[in-house]
């Protein structure tokens, strides 16, 4: 078992907006994240994510419990500072700047020695694709480049861990695919990464596991695989027909593994909703001809996060 | 230590990469104002050509003053209120206060910069009708440094109060009335006549710049006495740079 690189035990925040009233952003969460591992949390916007992705970088001070960066504690601010990175959704880049500066200044900060900084500006301009801008001023950057170069800068000092917050929001579908690439890179040449999201398609695909946060707890946390495992029935068949005869129904619930057959009268059509996945397909259809049914369509239903977001708190996470 | 060095480079780098500007908006209405009450005015017979002893301090003052406020406090309220630049900076491997301290070491010197500045335009305009007597180089050089913290560190305290869309109201509601009300271009005992405001005015720091300046610059004009000036000026620093580094705290955490 690896040792873990993230260590959360019972951390909370709670806001006073007021003396009457306060938030409780988070309540009391534990878990950790292993070294080397895409780590996701997933929620909905207000579920708490940003308060604890803002704890573990010091920029939110910990109501109580504790969080430990490779062993140091989040109170430690300035040891925490020089372990962590983060790309946070608004781009707070360095207008005065150019971007190769962006790269060097943050390095200075961090005491990267000179050659050491030079060196890795022009490599992490490269992965990025940012060389041929490198001495423009990055005033005019759309928010995909704003976010590459938010990442290769956060790359500078050599994290431990990077968090990334929210990092493609509001990107367009091929610079959000683009960041998703480079994220697998870094992942592959072994950077632990710590990201949130309220995007489940982006968690599913890139996180070796999740937690799924709402209202400032955590709900469940495993891999995606065992997560979707958690939605009672599962994956599904979906068979489209213009009618239906008991035969038909017979001898699908015969079918290897195939549970109840679920019935839904459409307009101008009938629904069978069968439990399975896409081994069973060739079985249904055997059936089908067998039993000469008119089938108009067949939909593999695959459990999605989002499903089991729905199962645990009864909405959607965009709602 | 590093850390500290290398935020500072940054300012300092940007400083200059941007210094045509920065010498217009800090010389411009200094430049204006000397021209006119110092110059134009003298010879055209409408004003004492004695006027310029009691302007330039008053204007060294002011322009220091500017310097250091405009220069931590625009930036400042900017970045917490809009584009939230400084959070790189707040990421790096350092004290938060730390960050405050190089915050005000660069308005300082932005303050130092526009002294520096003004003073020989000043002085080459004025020079006819000037009988300039620097007291004690020592007791300038106090001041200097003094009067360039204390700006720096009204800068702090504005920058981080100040949404940015209430800038130009902040100008209107503090700045200006901090220039006109601050003993820059009448000496503070001139005001014997309106005690009321003589008084009130005792809490603005511009107040203990431009006196610190005539008591060493042209003494010969009524002064506020150097050791209130000095106390003054320090019990400015203590409590402006205590309150902005507060405010700072308060908005780089959440």
């Amino acid at each position: 078992m690896e040792k873990p690189v993230i260590q959360i035990e019972s951390l909370t925040k709670v806001y006073s907006l007021d003396s009457h009233r306060r938030v409780d952003a988070v309540k009391g969460i534990s878990f950790s994240v292993k070294q080397g591992e895409i780590f996701g949390l997933l929620g909905p916007n207000g579920a708490g994510k940003t308060t604890t992705i803002g704890m573990l970088t010091t920029r939110v001070r910990v109501t109580s419990g504790d969080g430990f960066i490779a062993g140091i504690s989040i109170r430690d601010e300035v040891a925490v500072k020089r372990l962590i990175a983060v790309v946070p959704q608004q781009n707070n880049l360095d207008r005065s700047l150019t971007v190769r500066e962006n790269l060097i200044f943050h390095a200075k900060y961090f005491g990267v020695p000179k050659q050491e900084r030079e060196q890795k500006a022009d490599e992490l301009l490269e992965m990025m694709g940012l060389k041929q801008r490198q001495d423009d001023y990055v005033r005019a950057f759309s928010g995909g480049m704003a976010q590459r170069l938010m990442i290769a800068r956060s790359l500078m000092h050599e994290p431990k861990i990077l968090f990334l917050d929210e990092a493609t929001t509001g990107l367009d579908p091929q610079s959000r695919r683009l960041l998703w690439d480079k994220v697998n890179e870094l992942n592959a040449g072994g950077q632990t990464i710590f990201l949130t999201t309220h995007y489940m398609d982006e968690a599913d695909e890139l996180c070796h596991c999740i937690a799924i946060m709402d209202h400032g707890k955590i709900l469940a946390m495993d891999t995606p695989g065992n997560l979707k495992k958690m939605v009672p029935g599962g994956n599904r068949i979906e068979l489209e027909l213009k009618d239906v005869s008991d035969a038909l129904i017979d001898g699908l619930q015969k079918l290897d593994r195939a549970g109840e057959v679920n019935r839904r009268d459409e307009p101008d059509k009938v629904v069978l909703s069968i439990h399975g996945d896409q081994t069973m397909m060739a079985g249904i259809m055997r059936v089908a001809q067998q039993a000469q049914a008119d089938v108009l369509g067949v939909k593999l239903h695959q459990v999605t996060l989002e499903d089991l977001f729905i199962h645990l708190t009864g909405r959607r996470l965009r709602d | 230590m590093k850390t500290f060095a290398a935020l500072l480079q940054r300012d300092i780098t940007v400083l200059i990469r941007d210094l045509p500007e920065f010498v217009v908006r800090i010389a411009m209405q200094p430049f204006l104002f000397v021209f006119v009450f110092g110059y134009v005015l003298p010879n055209a017979g409408q004003v004492q050509p004695s006027y310029a002893n009691l302007l330039l301090p008053g204007i060294l003052a002011a322009s220091m003053m500017m310097a250091g406020v405009q220069g931590t406090a625009i930036p400042l309220s900017q970045d917490f209120g809009a584009i939230k630049e400084i959070e790189d900076r707040l990421m790096a491997p350092i004290r938060i206060s730390m960050v405050v301290l190089e915050k005000i070491v660069m308005g300082t010197l932005q303050s130092w910069i526009a002294g520096g500045l003004v003073f020989p335009i000043a002085w080459i305009i004025m020079r006819n009708n000037l009988s300039v007597h620097v007291q004690s180089f020592i007791t300038l050089f106090v001041l200097l440094f003094l009067v360039g913290i204390a700006s720096a560190a009204t800068g702090i305290t504005l920058g981080t109060s100040i949404s940015p869309f209430k800038i130009p109201l902040m100008f209107a509601t503090i700045i200006i009335p901090m220039i006109f009300l601050g003993a820059a271009y009448y000496p503070w005992h001139a005001l014997g006549n309106v005690a009321w405001l003589q008084k009130v005015i005792l809490i603005n720091p511009m107040v203990y710049a431009a006196e610190g300046f005539r008591s060493v610059l042209t003494p010969k004009v009524e002064h506020i006495r150097q050791l209130y000036v000095i106390l003054g000026l320090l019990a400015a620093i203590t409590v402006l740079s205590g309150i902005g580094l507060r405010g700072f705290v308060k908005r780089a955490y959440s």
